[in-house]
């Protein structure tokens, strides 16, 4: 096959000694990068982006997506450890990641994380080489309706099934997208609740929330709940890695499921986070162990990783075909490219073959380096866990501080965590799930702006979501996900007689 | 040694030392510290592109003894941006580039600020505007795609733009004001993703900036029909098969007479010295003079116009009045 070729060619030029090294770099940089929250990986990637800029564009990209790559490595951990997302699509990971680590299993889901990330960009990177063309023709397809298709069924596979009552999901939801609102409304441009303020025409930094809601929330549970981790007996044990390992070609169906739902959520513009909530929701669902998702079990972290890795990867070919950044990352990549003389498009591929190839064969290498990296320090992450809480919870909350101030170097934003920090920490006592409200915030002004597109293109017609066979499939089986529990019990009253008849 | 050989390698020697001086003379300011550069919009856009740019040729070229740090400021349309450099009076290490949002944002949303609240720099140039429809669509010429959208009923056929009530709605508003009658204008969030939706046929057409569109053009999947300029932009080297950018018409000379240009300029706080003006206008007279800046001018087909001082002050003022003009006649004041 053609593309085979290419890519042997992409290792002949990427197998230099300076390459490697670059990618051993930016892999270590990245892990930093995405263990300090607001430190996201689109900020780390444009302050080294000018030191970039004297090499040559391959192997600049190389360390700058290598970056990247040890980012979304590296949000993990703190996801798990501390319950701090260190990026959007941590989020899902901290569901049943952070309970492991109180239960004393930090290096398992630690291994798990990392392993599965892996797999979700193998296999992403796969599709990448073997169907280029295919997926670029496929982007193309997604107007604005197609976008809202996708979000709706994402918001649709994750409501109704939390073990909190459905009026606390929604009402947590519903705050989430009130959230979501505040700032200005890009369709008119009008400024939606902001009372007159100036500090919020910005709106609610989702980075800011999260930070607040997760991060500060919980030093807040643990001090009342007397301060101590409960993580604090992990054993450190290198070995855990391997025996993890063993244990994990059970969740082969989970991880299958979870990289095709990355890599197709990648692909329509809608991106990682979407899909690693998806993803979460969607094995909780099927999972034959799904009523103990959220008590720590280790599928619930074997899903969002693999899907947001599948997905995180296959966004940069939108990118590189059409020069639509799939992330705020990329974005910063894309501008990098410009100055390297590169033209993001079409042509890309058929002009800047040593690049492209380069580029996609460093994202094989790239994470098999990362890999490696991230999973000889598991121990040592662990190890973090055993630090009297007296002594980690100030260094976190000053780490959690500084995420916030860096989102827009603003130090409204540090207040609005320690808020978002109460509030988190109310919701919890309450038993509101946060969630949905976090899906919401992150999800809720863009698929406000697809369905506003939608229907200004329709003219205000409701039926421009079942106008041709994609978005109308995409629609239904959303509202199936969202029907799910009634028409499973209906199914089951006309089965269940049927047979016994 | 021969003493012969000598004495002209010590003139020139000495010759050399004079001219080292004579370059360097002691500045009456430099930055002390990190110049942050706002972007008061997204990453990856047109303005954030042409910041990023600069801090590289900067960084390159060693053009500052200090670093120059870029930060996206978009919120508000920008207006958190513009309001940060507002509420930094008298910092000299603060500098922010616009576009056309230094007019409209605060018109159409009444966010607080004007490009009175700070100092001017300089203009970097002009970014040009082009009316673009898919390569696949039945229209040739603007006069062609002009009949079509008058013939058929209003709204049906959608013009896709960056943002709301911004220039590219401008543009629109201008467009349907001459052939009377209406398109549905749709906004996106970037330039880039404007010209994938025309490409995926999701809008009719677009007035997408030259670099935001280039790209989808080379490929052969968008057609340029003519550009809001009085005169035809000055790149001849072929860019899409027979085609330069020289060669697209004037809109004007199609019997589409709208001319629009966007300001890429920049700007710094209020209740800075003439020293400290004057140091960020040479520097940028030094960016401007580099081969990668002359690259992204002729990738993007620029309109490379400089202006500094007075006669950049001039040119904004003349600029806000004519926005006003353009955005009361579209009713896309804020009511407040």
């Amino acid at each position: 096959m053609e593309s085979i070729g290419d890519l042997l060619h992409g290792f002949s030029v990427v197998l230099s000694w300076q390459n490697l090294l670059y990618m051993f770099i930016g892999i270590v940089l990245g892990v930093i990068i995405g263990v300090l929250p607001g430190l996201g990986g689109a900020n780390g990637v444009a302050i080294l982006l000018p030191l970039t800029f004297a090499m040559p564009p391959t192997s600049a990209i190389i360390l700058l997506s290598c970056i990247y790559w040890g980012a979304l490595f590296g949000g993990a951990i703190t996801s798990i450890l501390f319950n701090i997302p260190g990026e959007p699509w941590s989020v899902a990971t901290t569901f049943d990641g952070h309970p492991m680590a109180q239960k004393g299993q930090a290096g398992e889901a630690l291994t798990a994380a990392f392993t599965s990330s892996f797999i979700g960009a193998l296999f992403a990177v796969i599709v990448i080489t073997l169907a280029a063309p295919l997926v670029a023709d496929f982007a193309l397809q997604f107007g604005s309706r197609e976008k809202f298709s996708v979000f709706f069924l994402a918001f649709c596979s994750f409501v109704g099934m939390g073990k909190e009552p459905p009026a606390k999901t929604i009402g947590a939801m519903m705050l989430g997208f009130a959230l979501a609102a505040v700032g200005l409304d890009t369709v008119t441009s009008g400024l939606r609740l902001t009372f007159g303020s100036t500090e919020l025409i910005g709106g609610f930094d989702f980075l800011v929330a999260v930070i607040g809601l997760f991060g500060i929330g919980e030093i807040l549970l643990t001090m009342e709940e007397g301060l101590s981790f409960k993580g604090k007996a992990a054993g450190i044990n290198p070995a855990v890695v391997l025996q993890t390992w063993k244990g994990l070609p059970r969740y082969w169906v989970t991880m299958l499921r979870s990289c095709v739902i990355g890599c197709w959520m990648g692909i329509t513009p809608a991106g990682a986070t979407p899909a690693s909530f998806m993803s979460y929701g969607i094995a909780k669902r099927t999972s034959p162990n799904g009523d103990k998702f959220g008590t720590g079990e280790i599928e619930g972290v074997i899903a969002p990783e693999t899907a947001a890795h599948a997905a995180g990867t296959s966004a940069l070919l939108p990118m590189l075909s059409l020069g639509v950044p799939g992330s705020p990352t990329a974005a910063v990549l894309l501008g990098g490219l410009m100055i390297w003389g590169l033209q993001p498009g079409p042509l890309l591929f058929v002009e800047q073959k040593d690049f492209v190839w380069g580029l996609i064969a460093s994202m094989y290498l790239g994470n098999i380096v990362g890999l490696i990296v991230v999973l000889t320090m598991v121990p040592v992450f662990a190890a973090i866990l055993r630090v009297p809480f007296g002594i980690i919870a100030p260094i976190i909350l000053v780490i959690c501080a500084i995420g916030a101030y860096t989102v827009h170097n603003n130090v409204f934003d540090v207040v609005m965590m320690l808020v978002f920090g109460v509030a988190g920490y109310l919701l919890k006592k309450c038993n509101y799930p946060l969630a949905p409200l976090v899906l919401a915030i992150v999800l809720g002004d863009r698929a406000e702006e697809a369905f506003r597109q939608s229907l200004l293109i329709s003219g205000g017609s409701l039926l421009t979501f079942w106008s041709n066979g994609l978005v109308a499939s995409i629609m239904t089986l959303g509202l199936i996900a969202l029907f799910w529990p009634f028409l499973s019990k209906l199914y089951g009253r006309v089965v269940t007689p049927a047979t016994q008849k | 040694m021969n003493p012969l050989l000598l004495r002209p390698i010590l003139v020139a020697a000495t010759a050399a030392f004079a001219a080292s001086l004579h370059v360097a003379p002691a500045a009456a300011w430099d930055p002390t510290r990190n110049v942050e550069f706002i972007v008061p919009a997204g990453t990856g856009g047109g303005a954030d592109q042409m910041a990023r740019m600069v801090q590289g040729i900067i960084a390159k070229h060693n053009l500052m003894k200090q670093t120059m740090v870029v930060i996206n400021k978009a919120g508000g349309a920008g207006g958190e941006g513009f309001l940060d450099i507002k509420a930094s009076k008298g910092n000299p290490h603060k500098l922010v580039i616009t576009l056309s949002n230094l007019f409209t944002t605060p018109l159409a949303t009444g966010i607080p600020f004007s490009w009175k609240d700070m100092t001017p720099v300089a203009m970097l140039a002009l970014d040009e505007f082009v009316l673009w429809v898919n390569a696949e669509s039945p229209y040739k010429t603007t006069q062609e795609f002009l009949a079509a959208v008058k013939a058929a009923p209003p709204g049906t056929f959608k013009m896709g733009g960056t943002g709301s009530k911004q220039e590219d709605q401008i543009i629109t508003v201008a467009l349907e004001k001459v052939i009377g009658q209406k398109m549905t204008y749709v906004p996106y969030k970037g330039g880039g993703e404007v010209a994938v939706q025309l490409v995926g046929k999701h809008i009719d057409s677009t007035v997408n900036n030259p670099i935001e569109a280039v790209a989808q053009w080379r490929a052969g999947k968008l057609r340029p029909l003519c550009v809001f300029d009085t005169k035809v932009l000055p790149v001849t080297e072929k860019v899409s098969g027979d085609m330069s950018w020289a060669d697209i018409p004037t809109c004007k000379s199609q019997g589409l007479d709208i001319e629009y240009l966007m300001l890429r300029g920049v700007f710094m706080p209020a209740g800075v010295s003439k020293d400290v003006v004057s140091y960020y206008v040479e520097l940028f007279k030094k960016v401007r003079a580099t081969p990668e800046w002359a690259q992204l001018m002729k990738d993007g087909a620029f309109n490379q116009s400089f202006m500094d001082g007075a006669d950049y002050a001039k040119w904004v003022d003349n600029e806000e009045k004519r926005h006003r003009d353009l955005m009361k006649e579209a009713g896309f004041l804020a009511v407040n």
